[in-house]
């Protein structure tokens, strides 16, 4: 369970990019934060994956504080599987060797590693392509790539920061049904995206954050609006422009 | 197999990869750090080896008791009944002016300018052979032959060996403090070349950082490179030291012919050979301990 309890951000320039967020988000649950640029969306991730420390308020995920010890934070990582806009790949490592970085940071043997390895390669579709280097890769591969090195480590918590950014329908479709398909096995799902319209067919919970505040909340299997605020996200194909 | 063992046999397939990648250079470093040990080590060799040869001079110290011109026979007999009966004299040599003055002319090939001389001016003398070792004993020895009756001069031949011991204290000295400056250097050249790796693989440290890996795991890839490096080096340094041995032993056997001794210098023993490369690869790890936790910080300074 993630719980933020009326975190802020403030950073050293003075820019304030989260104003007192109070927001649980429940284990199984899909949750898409949305908002525009700058809203804030990249750094309530951020947050929740301890790689940015609140300024105010208090981070709990299971329970943990992820600015809470040193020590405690990679393996709080461990159960995170993140997935970043940029992809985070290591150029001069094949596909294999990508996905396989996190079984070696947890110290898995090397045959069961491998197994693990082309099963993650396997669910993302690049089971083929487990000896090319990511700079061969299509945009909507690397990011798939990116997706099975998130989840070849099985964590309980998937954080997608803009998963389907630069890609066309057809691609960005793929990523969230794989997606879609961890959250269904169990697995906790928080996208932050602009992208509503790939994201419906997950019928997820979308949190709205405008300048850095919680805006509105609606259900995408209902379409049921919450609360009204600045920013009033659209689930419908051609209403997001 | 345990976690830990995947997690350190992997660091050290790591390192062998990353020698495996640029192995000139890698060459290359471990020459300039064996170099670097190489020079106190030598200075060090240097100094053993004189210190022994000083006390193989020490054990053979001599007191030469000259004559005066006008002892008389008897007068040598008594001083060689004085050393007969001195508990601290272990043996003596009784060498008459004319036995003095054949060897001269036989050794130093100028028997036709001694021959021109209108009087042997060699005394007879005793070569005294002491029983104690220590100079101190020796000193003593010569000062109380130097006070009997028709002896002119003690002389005692072991005088310079106490010049080289003060010698070699302070070679001594300046081998250890050589020795710490270049371990400084040893330090900072493997600070540097493993900060270059850190840098070149900044990328991939954030990104390990970011799914889970402790500083430890991002350490020992690191720490086996620095240990290997300064292992390497300090055994290039012994196989130098060993080169430079061989290569003076080609030529000490020449010049200790000219002095009738037998002089060869020694190596190190094994055990300090292997220590020399221990302490060089601590050196490495420390360095590269270093290196990486101050790039670490720089990361990420919580």
């Amino acid at each position: 369970m993630i719980e933020l309890d009326r975190v802020g951000k403030r950073y050293s320039t003075g820019f304030e990019a989260l104003k007192s967020i109070t927001l649980t988000i429940a284990d199984g649950e899909f949750a898409v934060i949305t908002g525009h640029s700058g809203a804030g969306k990249s750094t309530l991730l951020n947050l929740i994956a301890g790689i940015e420390l609140a300024t105010s308020g208090q981070v709990r995920v299971d329970g943990q504080d992820p600015a809470g010890s040193r020590s405690a934070l990679p393996l709080l990582r461990r159960r995170i599987g993140l997935i970043f806009q940029d992809h985070k790949l290591l150029h001069d490592r094949s596909v294999f060797d990508n996905v396989r970085l996190p079984l070696d940071i947890t110290g898995f043997a090397p045959r069961d590693g491998a197994k693990r390895v082309r099963a993650a390669l396997d669910k993302v579709g690049l089971l083929s392509r487990e000896r090319a280097l990511p700079v061969s890769l299509s945009g909507g591969e690397q990011q798939r790539l990116c997706i099975a090195r998130a989840i070849v480590h099985r964590p309980s918590l998937l954080l997608a920061d803009e998963p389907t950014a630069n890609l066309d329908m057809d691609y960005a479709q793929e990523i969230v049904e794989i997606l879609r398909s961890f959250n269904q096995v169990g697995v906790t799902v928080v996208v932050s995206t602009h992208d509503l319209v790939s994201l419906r067919m997950a019928r997820p919970r979308v949190i709205a954050l405008s300048r850095g505040m919680l805006a509105h909340e609606a259900d995408a299997r209902t379409e049921d609006t919450g609360q009204k605020g600045a920013y009033r996200p659209t689930l419908r194909r051609g209403d997001d422009r | 197999m345990t976690a830990w063992l995947i997690q350190h046999l992997r660091a050290i397939a790591l390192t062998g990869r990353q020698v495996a990648v640029a192995p000139l250079s890698y060459l290359f470093q471990v020459l300039v750090i064996g170099v670097t040990i190489a020079l106190p080590l030598l200075l060090y060799l240097t100094a053993q080896n004189l210190e022994r040869l000083a006390g193989q001079s020490q054990a053979d110290a001599r007191i030469a008791l000259y004559l005066a011109q006008d002892a008389s026979g008897k007068d040598a007999d008594l001083i060689a009944a004085r050393l007969a009966a001195h508990a601290a004299v272990a043996g003596h040599r009784f060498i008459s002016r004319e036995e003095a003055i054949r060897d001269l002319k036989r050794l130093h090939g100028i028997g036709d300018l001694v021959d021109a001389l209108p009087r042997n001016p060699l005394p007879d003398a005793f070569i005294v052979r002491a029983r104690s070792t220590r100079s101190a004993d020796i000193e003593a020895l010569r000062a109380e032959a130097a006070r009997w009756p028709k002896v002119a001069l003690a002389q005692l031949d072991s005088a310079w060996a106490a010049r080289l011991e003060a010698g070699l204290a302070l070679a001594r000295a300046l081998a250890a403090g050589l020795a710490a400056l270049l371990a400084a250097a040893l330090l900072a050249v493997t600070f540097n070349t493993i900060g270059l790796q850190v840098v070149n693989r900044r990328e991939e440290i954030e990104v390990s950082r970011l799914i889970g890996a402790t500083h430890g795991f991002i350490r020992r890839p690191f720490l086996y490179t620095g240990l290997l490096q300064g292992l390497l080096g300090g055994l290039a340094a012994c196989g130098l030291a060993a080169l430079c041995v061989l290569l003076v032993n080609r030529q000490l056997p020449a010049i200790g012919a000219l002095y009738s001794a037998d002089l060869m210098a020694r190596g190190l023993p094994l055990a300090d050979l292997a220590a020399v490369s221990l302490f060089s690869g601590l050196l490495g790890w420390l360095g590269a301990w270093l290196a990486v936790t101050r790039h670490l910080w720089r990361l990420n300074p919580r």
